[in-house]
């Protein structure tokens, strides 16, 4: 991985989104450094995508700046992996899992590779396999395969790149308690492991308080970020939803928040 | 004399070198294996994308744009695979424009495709030539092909094969994966353009062989049993375009002992294997 002149890969000034002169989102300041892992919440429509199309430099910002490892964003840019949030799967696509993984960082070059290049592109992909403890996946199509083997497959073509940061959209949605954990878990250790930054959207905070170093919510147009021991308090979170949410802290110190899905909901 | 009535007269016989060069007589013959080789070898790698990208209705209701086109060029009294290329073509820009919701809105799509082939059926009930010209658009005459048609048809699929090579892996990754391919940096209007165009000219040469009513046997049937038989896109493709091949191959070869259509026997072999691959699939997954 590249090093970076500046030790911020995201830095957001006063930066707003939104569509025509309407915003979904203002007022964001915040910054991620190199291998932090960061947690994306809110409702439903709150603008979190929308965040990730600008870090893809998909749209831009309405107002304000935005720099993504150390320029301003630029579509196609190698040094960041993408999971989009696939709402369902063809069942009946027989195409192998390798394939899919292999287009991760091959897939917008021309033409066909042939010989050595061939043999490259196939031993990246299951390199990548290998990082998400998928190497038994590569050959089985992807609709064949269950939620949280998808996202695997999902994060190794993210990752066959090597990029420096890592952006996951609701990849926990449909998994199961346990395999949302051992997701969490692999994702962290990827991170630590590689360097790689990580901006995970979620919809629930309480899986992800354990491993996150940085947090940032949207609700109500507005943008809170910070460490989670700054960000995730009574006080904060009800000013940002405009009701009330209660954080619990157990004996062992962790961190429980309690109230959010009300809070969307009364919305 | 038509040329299907005279080749009905030809009787199978054990020696069949002996067949093939009485049949390569003909020049009528030999121009349905030329083009219905590249058509076929066309045909199977961009039905594989078409079947890839779900947009199998698309491309048939396509063909029906290109029986329009057809039939109004045959009104007018002009090459009847120009009327096909330009409505086919045009019927592509529109879907090209709607992206991924081509695959998704059949209703409308449908409307379209009833209308087109109305259209068609006034444009040939005002034509006042033989109505074999019908027949032949909506079931395809590769017996018929004249000697233009088969220079035309070869430098389509040749720029069409070229442009399949060059798009290769963008046009897989935008068939498997639109959102990951678009923040890739890939404009995924412009491959729906290039993609739907490719098609357009797919349909157009391959409604020679089989008609507008047939299209699925070339365009959709291979690369169906090509996804069956192979997880790996690229054996994919060179399954779908030999499918077709053998089926365009031996489907002439049959019509030139029995005195029916080749389309008839192209869709029977390529239905034939379809039918069979599903089968031991079934089978061996049990």
């Amino acid at each position: 991985m590249k090093q970076l002149d500046s030790p911020n890969i995201v830095e957001a000034i006063n930066l707003s989104a939104g569509y025509d002169s309407t915003n979904i989102w203002r007022d964001a300041t915040f910054s991620i450094k190199s291998g932090e892992f960061v947690g994306l919440l809110g409702a439903n429509g709150a603008g979190k995508t929308t965040l990730f199309r600008l870090l893809l430099g998909l749209e831009l910002p309405t107002q304000g700046s935005l720099t993504v490892l150390g320029e301003t964003p630029k579509r196609g840019n190698p040094r960041i992996g993408y999971v989009p949030q696939r709402h369902s799967i063809d069942s009946d696509s027989n195409i192998a899992s390798i394939e899919y993984v292999r287009l991760g960082t091959f897939g917008n070059k021309w033409a066909f590779a042939l010989g050595k290049k061939a043999k490259h592109e196939l031993s990246q992909a299951h390199k990548a396999l290998a990082l998400v403890d998928a190497s038994n996946l590569a050959r089985r199509p992807l609709g064949e395969l269950s939620g949280g083997e998808q996202q695997r497959v999902f994060l190794a073509q993210a990752l066959v790149g090597k990029p420096d940061l890592l952006l996951l959209d609701e990849p926990l949605a449909s998994l199961d308690i346990r395999r949302e954990v051992q997701l969490i878990q692999l994702i962290n250790n990827i991170s630590k492991s590689t360097g790689v930054s990580v901006i995970l959207i979620a919809h629930d905070i309480n899986p992800l308080l354990p491993v996150i170093d940085r947090i940032i919510y949207i609700a109500n147009s507005k943008v809170a970020a910070g460490k989670p021991a700054e960000i995730v308090t009574s006080k904060k979170l009800s000013e940002l939803y405009e009701a009330p949410i209660e954080v619990l802290h157990s004996s062992s110190g962790r961190l429980a928040v309690l109230g959010v899905e009300e809070a969307i909901h009364h919305d | 004399m038509t040329n299907l009535a005279l080749i009905a007269s030809s009787t199978f016989s054990p020696n069949l070198w002996s067949d093939l060069r009485d049949m390569w007589q003909y020049s009528f013959m030999q121009h349905a294996f030329e083009t219905g080789t590249v058509i076929a070898l066309v045909a199977g790698i961009v039905g594989y994308f078409v079947v890839l990208r779900r947009l199998s209705f698309a491309a048939h209701a396509l063909s029906h744009a290109g029986f329009a086109g057809a039939a109004g060029a045959v009104l007018i009294g002009i090459n009847p695979l120009f009327g096909l290329l330009s409505f086919t073509s045009l019927g592509g820009l529109a879907m090209a424009a709607l992206g991924k919701k081509a695959a998704s809105r059949d209703v409308q799509i449908g409307n379209v495709l009833a209308f087109m082939l109305g259209l068609g059926v006034l444009f040939i009930s005002l034509y006042k030539g033989y109505a074999t010209e019908a027949y032949s658009l909506l079931f395809g005459e590769i017996l018929g092909i004249s000697t233009t048609n088969v220079f035309i048809t070869i430098a389509a699929a040749i720029l069409i094969l070229l442009a399949v090579i060059v798009l290769y892996r963008r046009l897989l990754f935008t068939s498997l994966d639109e959102d990951v391919a678009e923040a890739k940096g890939i404009s995924m209007l412009g491959m729906n353009i290039a993609f739907m165009l490719l098609v357009a000219v797919a349909v157009s040469v391959s409604v020679e062989v089989v008609g507008v009513l047939l299209i699925f046997a070339l365009l959709v049937t291979p690369a169906a049993i090509a996804q069956q038989v192979t997880k790996n896109p690229r054996h994919g493709l060179i399954v779908s375009a030999l499918v077709a091949l053998i089926a365009t191959w031996f489907g002439l070869f049959i019509s030139y002992y029995a005195p029916y259509p080749v389309s008839f026997f192209i869709v029977s072999l390529v239905f034939a294997t379809y039918l069979i691959v599903r089968l031991i699939k079934h089978l061996t997954a049990q």
